[in-house]
C-alpha cells in the first residue's frame, strides 16, 4: 500500500470512529427529551455519556487536521466550499458541546429547558449536515480546474448528501438509544429499548436503500454485497436483541451499521476525494490533492506511535464508566444537591 | 473587501478564543497544586478549593474547547488558498495536537470530573496533572504552527510552494521556543490573576478564618516570580523577533528611520502609517536598543529602509504593517504587565506583614485586576499577527494570496453575524456564570475523601 492510500484509509477510519462513537452521542443528545421524561431521567440520559462525549469529539478535530495535513488540498477546496453549510455545523456543535456543561449550572426550569433544546437540535443537525457533506464529496459537486467549488450554498444540497445526512441522524438516533439501553436501568431502560426496538427495523430499510443509491452513484450496479446485507440484517435483529439481556449485542449491531455506512461511501470515493460534476478531468483525487511523502511518513510515525495509546486510555475510560445509570439515581442526588454544588 | 472581512472574522474568532485557552491552562495548573495539597496533607480546605476552582475550570473550559473548534475549521473555510499551499508542513503540527494533546485533555477531564467516587485519590490526582500536560502539550503544537508561520524553517521550497523536510527544525524553531516558554507563562500569569481575584473578592465579602487564605496567598506566590520571568522571556523574544522580522520590531517603535542608538518611547500623540513625525512625550534614551538587540547601542533599522528592502527584494508593494496598532499594542502589553506586577507585589509586601486579608484597599485592587490579563494578552496577540503583516507566512506567502476564492462577501457577512451572535451570547453566558460561582459559598466538604462509603455511589452530579 502506498502512503497516500494508507492516509486515505486512516482518515476513513478516523471518521468512522467519531460516527461510531460521538455517533451515539448525537443519539443521546437527540433523545434525551424525549427518552428521560422528567428532569432526573434527563440527567440520567446525558450522564451516560458525561464523561465521554468530549473525548469522543476529538475524532473530528483529529479527521479534519489529518486531511489538512495528509491532503491539504482536499481540505481546502471541501472545508471552503462547504463554508455556509460549516458555519451552521459549527453553531450546532458550538450550543451542543457547551449545552452539556451548563445546562446544569441553574436550578431553574426555563434555563434547563432552553439548554435541553439547544442540545436536541444541535445533536440533530451536525449528524445531518455532516452526511450532506460526506454524500456530496461522492456525489459531485461543481468543481473547477483549478480545485474550486463554483456552486453556491443551494448546490450543496443534493439529494444524494440529503438523504446520506438523514441516514446518519436515523443510525445515530438506534446508535444512541441501543447505548442509552446498555448503559442505563430502570424506566430509562425500558423506554430506551422500547424505541430502539420501534426504529431499527425503519433505520434497516433507510440503510438499505443508502446502500444501494451509494453503489448506484458510484456506478456499480445496485445490489448491496454480502457485508452490506449483513449489517441492514444486524439492525433488524436489533428489535429481538434490545432489552433482553443482550444489550451489548444490540449496540454491537448499531455500531456495525453505523461503521458501515460511513465506509461505504469511502470506499466507492477511493482513489477520489472529491467528485467534480463539472468534469471528470477536475476531480479531486489521492494523487493530485496529497502532501509529498516526507510529511506523510512523519504523520505516519506519529500516528502509529499516538493511536494506540489514545485507543488504550480511550478503551480504560470506558471501563472506568462502565457501571449503568438510573433515574432514582438522580432523585436521591436532587435532595442532597446542596451539598455538591461544585465539581 | 472579502480578504478584509476573513481577517476581521479570524481576528475576532481567535481573539475570543484567547480569552478562555489562558484561563484554562493556567487553572488547571492551579487546580492541580490544589489538589496534590490535599493529597499531601489530608486538609478539607484544600479538597472543598479544589472543587470550587475545579468547577470555574470547567465552566471555561466548555467555550475554549467549542471556539477551538471554530479555529481548526477556519483555516479550510477562509483561508483555502493558505490551506492548500502550506498544508504539508502546518497541518502536521494541527494533525500531532488533535493526536497528542486533545484527547489527553479531554479524556482525562471526563476522568476527573466523573472519577470522583470511581478512581482511586492517586489516580483521581494523576488524571487533573495530565488534563495541564494536555493543555501544554496543545499549546506547543499550535504555537509550533504558528511561529512557523513567523519564522518558517525546515522547507524547501519546490515551484514557490514551501514543503516539509524538517519536523526538527520546525519543532526547535526559536521563535518557538520562546513564544510557547512565553504563553504558557503567561497563561499561568492569568490563570493566577484569576485565582487571586475570586479570592480577594470572598475575603472581602465573608468574614474569618477563610480557606481563601490559601488560594490568596497560593496566587501571589505564583504569579510574581512567574510574571518576572515571563516579562524576561517576552523581551527575549522581541529580539528574536527582532532578528527575523525587523519590521514588526521596527513599526511597534513607530521608528521610521534607523537609529543607534535607539531610545524608546514611553507615550505619543498621533503617529501611524501616514503620521512618520509623532508627538513623543517621554523617551528613555538606550532603552529600544536593549529591548531590540540587547546592546548598549545596538542598532535599529527604520521601516522606510525596510520598506525599500522588502521592495527591492519581493516586488512592489507596501510592507509596512499597521504602525499604530503596533505601537500601542506594545506598551499596552508591557504597562499592563507592569501594574499586574504591581498588585502581586503590594500583595507578597502585605503577606509578610500578615496584613493581608485586612486590607480593603489592596482586595479591591486585586478583584479588578482581573480585567487586564485579558486585554493584556490581546494585545500581545495583535503585536505578534498584525506585526506579521502584509504576510501570512514570513516572506512566502501575501495574507491577500491565502484567502479563500469561493467564498463570497455575501458568506462572509453571514458568518461573521453569525459568529459575533454566537460568541457573544457565549462571552455573556460564560461570564455570567463564572462570577456566580466565583461568589458563591465555599462548598462543604464531601464527607472528606469523596471515596468514603458513608455515601451511596452515585454518578457525578456535574450535569
Amino acid at each position: 500500500m502506498t502512503l497516500v492510500s494508507l492516509w486515505f484509509l486512516i482518515i476513513a477510519l478516523v471518521w468512522t470512529g467519531f460516527f461510531v462513537l460521538e455517533g451515539f452521542d448525537f443519539g443521546v443528545g437527540m433523545l434525551h427529551g424525549v427518552l428521560g421524561g422528567t428532569e432526573p431521567g434527563r440527567r440520567a440520559a446525558i450522564n451516560t455519556i458525561g464523561p465521554l462525549w468530549d473525548g469522543n469529539e476529538v475524532w473530528l478535530v483529529v479527521a479534519g487536521a489529518a486531511m489538512f495535513a495528509a491532503f491539504p488540498g482536499w481540505y481546502a477546496t471541501m472545508f471552503s466550499g462547504f463554508y455556509l453549510a460549516l458555519v451552521l455545523l459549527l453553531g450546532a456543535l458550538m450550543v451542543r458541546g457547551t449545552s452539556f456543561e451548563y445546562r446544569g449550572k441553574r436550578d431553574r426550569p426555563a434555563w434547563r429547558d432552553t439548554w435541553s433544546g439547544l442540545l436536541t437540535a444541535g445533536s440533530l443537525l451536525a449528524p445531518f449536515l455532516i452526511g450532506l457533506a460526506l454524500g456530496d464529496l461522492l456525489h459531485g459537486l461543481p468543481i473547477s480546474a483549478g480545485h474550486e467549488y463554483t456552486g453556491s450554498f443551494w448546490t450543496l444540497l443534493q439529494p444524494y448528501g440529503l438523504f446520506t445526512g438523514v441516514t446518519l441522524v436515523v443510525l445515530c438516533a438506534v446508535h444512541g438509544a441501543t447505548f442509552i439501553t446498555l448503559k442505563s436501568r430502570g424506566d430509562l431502560r425500558q423506554r430506551a429499548a422500547r424505541l430502539g426496538r420501534n426504529l431499527s427495523p425503519i433505520a434497516a430499510l433507510i440503510l438499505l436503500g443508502f446502500v444501494i443509491w451509494t453503489h448506484s452513484i458510484a456506478g456499480k450496479g445496485l445490489l448491496p454485497n454480502p457485508l452490506e446485507i449483513a449489517a441492514v440484517l444486524a439492525l433488524f435483529a436489533v428489535v429481538w436483541l434490545i432489552g433482553d439481556g443482550r444489550d451489548g449485542w444490540s449496540f454491537a449491531a448499531t455500531t456495525i451499521a453505523v461503521a458501515l455506512a460511513v465506509l461505504s461511501i469511502f470506499s466507492e470515493l477511493y482513489p477520489r476525494l472529491m467528485v467534480s460534476s463539472t468534469n471528470a478531468a477536475f476531480n479531486l483525487t489521492i494523487h493530485n490533492s496529497a502532501s509529498p511523502s516526507y510529511p506523510l511518513k512523519v504523520m505516519t510515525v506519529v500516528a502509529l506511535v499516538l493511536l494506540p495509546v489514545v485507543v488504550a486510555y480511550t478503551a480504560w475510560t470506558y471501563y472506568v464508566f462502565r457501571r449503568r445509570i438510573s433515574d432514582k439515581d438522580f432523585e436521591a442526588a436532587k435532595q442532597r444537591r446542596d451539598s455538591h454544588e461544585h465539581v | 473587501m472579502t480578504l478584509d472581512l476573513a481577517r476581521w472574522q479570524f481576528a475576532l474568532t481567535s481573539i475570543n478564543h484567547f480569552f478562555f485557552v489562558p484561563v484554562t491552562i493556567g487553572l488547571a495548573f492551579l487546580v492541580a497544586m490544589l489538589q496534590t495539597s490535599f493529597h499531601r496533607t489530608n486538609k478539607p480546605e484544600f479538597l472543598r478549593l479544589t472543587r470550587f476552582f475545579g468547577t470555574l475550570l470547567v465552566i471555561n473550559v466548555a467555550v475554549g474547547v467549542v471556539t477551538g473548534l471554530v479555529q481548526e475549521f477556519e483555516f479550510g473555510m477562509n483561508w483555502s488558498a493558505y490551506s492548500r499551499m502550506v498544508g504539508n508542513v502546518f497541518g502536521a503540527p494541527l494533525a500531532m495536537e488533535g493526536l497528542a494533546a486533545f484527547f489527553l485533555e479531554s479524556t482525562f477531564l471526563g476522568l476527573w470530573i466523573f472519577g470522583w467516587d470511581k478512581l482511586s485519590r492517586r489516580v483521581h490526582l494523576l488524571s487533573i496533572w495530565l488534563v495541564f500536560a494536555g493543555t501544554i502539550l496543545s499549546a506547543a503544537f499550535i504555537l509550533a504552527a504558528n511561529s512557523w508561520m513567523q519564522h518558517p524553517v525546515g522547507y524547501k521550497l519546490v515551484h514557490g510552494q514551501p514543503q516539509l523536510t524538517d519536523i526538527w527544525a520546525v519543532m526547535t524553531n526559536s521563535v518557538f521556543l520562546w513564544g510557547f516558554t512565553h504563553v504558557v507563562l503567561d497563561s499561568i500569569v492569568t490563570g493566577a490573576v484569576v485565582m487571586l481575584a475570586v479570592s480577594a473578592w470572598q475575603l472581602r465579602k465573608r468574614s474569618q478564618p477563610n480557606p481563601f487564605n490559601h488560594t490568596l496567598r497560593l496566587s501571589l506566590a505564583i504569579l510574581v516570580p512567574v510574571l518576572l520571568v515571563d516579562m524576561f522571556v517576552g523581551s527575549e523574544l522581541g529580539v528574536i523577533e527582532a532578528r527575523y522580522q525587523p519590521m514588526k520590531i521596527a513599526a511597534s517603535e513607530a521608528q521610521w528611520s534607523t537609529c543607534r542608538p535607539c531610545s524608546f518611547s514611553l507615550f505619543q500623540i498621533g503617529g501611524g502609517n501616514n503620521d512618520h513625525t509623532p508627538i513623543q512625550i517621554f523617551s528613555i534614551p538606550h532603552l529600544l536598543s536593549l529591548l531590540a538587540t540587547n546592546s548598549w547601542n545596538g542598532k535599529v533599522i527604520g521601516l522606510s529602509p525596510l520598506q525599500a528592502q522588502y521592495a527591492a527584494k519581493y516586488g512592489p508593494g507596501n510592507y509596512v504593517p499597521n504602525v499604530f496598532i503596533q505601537y500601542w499594542s506594545m506598551r499596552v502589553m508591557a504597562y499592563l504587565a507592569g501594574l499586574i506586577l504591581l498588585v502581586g507585589l503590594a500583595g507578597l509586601l502585605l503577606m509578610r506583614k500578615k496584613k493581608v486579608p485586612r486590607n480593603r484597599w489592596f482586595l479591591l485592587a486585586a478583584t479588578w485586576v482581573v480585567i487586564l490579563p485579558f486585554v493584556m494578552n490581546t494585545a500581545g496577540w495583535l503585536l505578534t499577527e498584525s506585526g506579521r503583516q502584509p504576510w501570512v507566512v514570513q516572506g512566502i506567502l501575501l495574507t491577500k494570496h491565502g484567502v479563500s476564492p469561493s467564498v463570497s462577501f455575501t458568506d462572509l457577512v453571514i458568518s461573521l453575524v453569525a459568529f459575533g451572535l454566537l460568541y457573544t451570547a457565549l462571552a455573556v453566558i460564560d461570564a455570567v456564570l463564572m462570577i456566580r460561582y466565583s461568589r458563591r459559598e465555599l462548598a462543604t466538604a464531601p464527607a472528606a475523601g469523596t471515596d468514603s462509603d458513608a455515601q451511596p455511589r452515585v454518578p457525578s452530579m456535574l450535569y
